[in-house]
């Protein structure tokens, strides 16, 4: 089984969830997290003052696949979020030892 | 007794009391979430305690007896002798409470400058101890003193509350000092929504701020409901276009400056110009202000939310121009049919009104500025002005009322 972790512009969320949800993947979580990349941060002007905010929105999302989905969720996830902008965000897979359903306590990949 | 007058100082003074919450919201949202519920205590706190010193001795010290210059006495201290019967009407207990709303909003404007670092127990000590010390010989002045008796003109408090405020926030910040980190670390506003509906509310309390201090339902009053409003959507507009063209941006927050800005600058006008005047009055202080408020990073005092760059500054430009644009038409004629005041310049006048302006603010500033430096200097050498490094780093909501203003957010 395996985390995919990823980062996107907040506006994309809606069109992520619903290719990943057209590709099979039954469950997510979201948060709302600021951060930055090779983007940096953005400036704002207040009375003619110029602030850097250098942490700027964005959206995580965390879902747990079994190991042959990895690939395709990857890919549907990264064509979903892409602009080509520069600030889409990342994506990364880890390894998740144990998963269980608390529910039921069913364990593996039964509680995907 | 007229009815109509005591109904419209009623309504007005209802509209002057919404304007102190206005402000904190104005203030709070350009605060960080770490410290607007100490903004919005710091005005509300205001509420509380200067209508109880207005009434016990206050309203007595700025107004009776009408014929001393300086300073008036305790003859209707505790509310003493404000009939409400007979000829009076109740008229007198109606301007009190009116006045009132007044004394309770001119500290309440000082709390953006002292903003994210000022102990609530020295503003809890500061705040009626100003009111005396420094609001009221300056309204006894300016309303029935020495410099009423001159003929300077100040119809609805530019120089008795927004200069006055404006100069003793300056006073005050020079003895807090300036905030961790400023000006090189940013403290841009948390939220920009408060801080247009505070704006809001201002506008819409000034209407009973302005038109209320004819203290009649009359022409003068009109006037000065129309001024209201046309200065401050003149001024609102010339500190936009000035942003659009100088930095490239329309904002909110230059919509909301330039809207009080020119609230400030037509109060001491508002019953005594008539015509255009309040849209050249709202355009001049909306430019003007829009350049004062860049003044503090230049001259290094930390006046956060800038009631130096729009109160004092607006509240000066405002005052001045009435040596410029004063109306003849409205001033009250002595019992000889001479005029009251001297014209301004505009209207066939020479300098001698501008030069009373100049006197009055002056003297104004001087007092504020002194009476409020001692004021900070003996807070500072006794209970101390500062929080602890700590609070200021953590947020004044947590260290000093222990009460949060945003659950579940907090990363600003």
């Amino acid at each position: 089984m395996k985390l995919i972790t990823a980062i996107i512009k907040p506006f994309k969320l809606d069109d992520v969830k619903t290719a990943l949800r057209g590709a099979g993947v039954e469950g997510m979580t979201v948060s709302e997290v600021r951060g930055f990349g090779r983007q940096g941060g953005h400036t704002e002007t207040y009375r003619g003052t110029e602030y850097q905010i250098d942490f700027v929105p964005k959206v995580r999302l965390e879902i747990v696949v079994d190991d042959g989905a990895v690939d395709s969720v990857t890919e549907t996830l990264a064509e979903a979020a892409r602009t080509g902008k520069i600030g889409d965000g990342k994506i990364w897979v880890t390894t998740v030892e144990s998963l269980v359903r608390i529910r039921t306590g069913e364990s593996g990949s039964e509680a995907i | 007794m007229d009815s109509g007058n005591v109904a419209w100082v009623l309504v007005s003074a209802a509209l002057v009391l919404f304007m102190t919450p206005g402000l904190a919201f104005f203030y709070g949202g350009m605060d960080r979430t770490r410290n607007v519920l100490n903004m919005l205590m710091m005005n509300f706190y205001c509420l509380l305690v200067v209508p109880l010193v207005w009434v016990i001795v206050g309203y007595s010290l700025a107004q009776v007896p009408f014929d001393n210059g300086w300073i008036g006495n305790f003859d209707a201290a505790f509310l003493k002798d404000l009939a409400i019967s007979g000829d009076d009407g109740g008229m007198t207990l109606a301007t009190v409470a009116f006045l009132g709303m007044f004394a309770a909003i001119t500290p309440a404007l000082i709390s953006g400058a002292v903003a994210d670092r000022m102990k609530f127990s020295a503003w809890a000590i500061f705040v009626p101890v100003w009111s005396l010390l420094v609001y009221v010989p300056v309204f006894k002045w300016i309303y029935g003193g020495w410099l009423a008796e001159r003929g300077s003109i100040d119809f609805a408090g530019g120089t008795a509350i927004h200069v006055n405020a404006g100069i003793a926030a300056l006073a005050a910040v020079l003895v807090l000092g300036k905030r961790k980190g400023w000006p090189h670390e940013g403290h841009p506003p948390h939220s920009m929504p408060l801080v247009m509906i505070g704006t809001g509310i201002l506008w819409f309390g000034w209407f009973g701020f302005n038109a209320g201090s004819a203290l009649a339902a009359n022409g003068q009053a009109v006037q000065a409901f129309m001024n209201t409003f046309l200065a401050a959507a003149a001024a609102g507009l010339a500190w936009v276009l000035v942003e659009w063209i100088r930095d490239g941006h329309p904002t909110n927050l230059g919509a909301a400056s330039g809207i009080v800005a020119g609230l400030v600058a037509v109060t001491p006008a508002a019953g005594y110009v008539s015509g255009m005047a309040p849209i050249f009055i709202g355009l001049i202080a909306g430019v003007v202000c829009c350049y004062a408020v860049k003044l503090k990073t230049k001259a290094g005092y930390d006046d956060a939310l800038d009631v130096v760059g729009v109160h004092f500054v607006g509240g000066l430009v405002g005052s001045l121009l009435i040596g410029f644009f004063a109306n003849p038409e409205f001033f009250g004629l002595t019992d000889d049919g001479s005029l009251k005041f001297a014209e301004g310049i505009f209207y066939g006048g020479d300098v001698s009104l501008l030069l009373e302006q100049a006197l009055a603010n002056g003297a104004a500033i001087v007092w504020s500025l002194v009476v409020t430096l001692v004021i900070m200097i003996v807070l500072k050498k006794t209970i101390g002005v500062r929080v602890d490094d700590e609070a200021e780093r953590t947020g004044l909501d947590l260290a000093l009322h222990a009460e949060t203003a945003y659950h579940g957010g907090g990363l600003h």
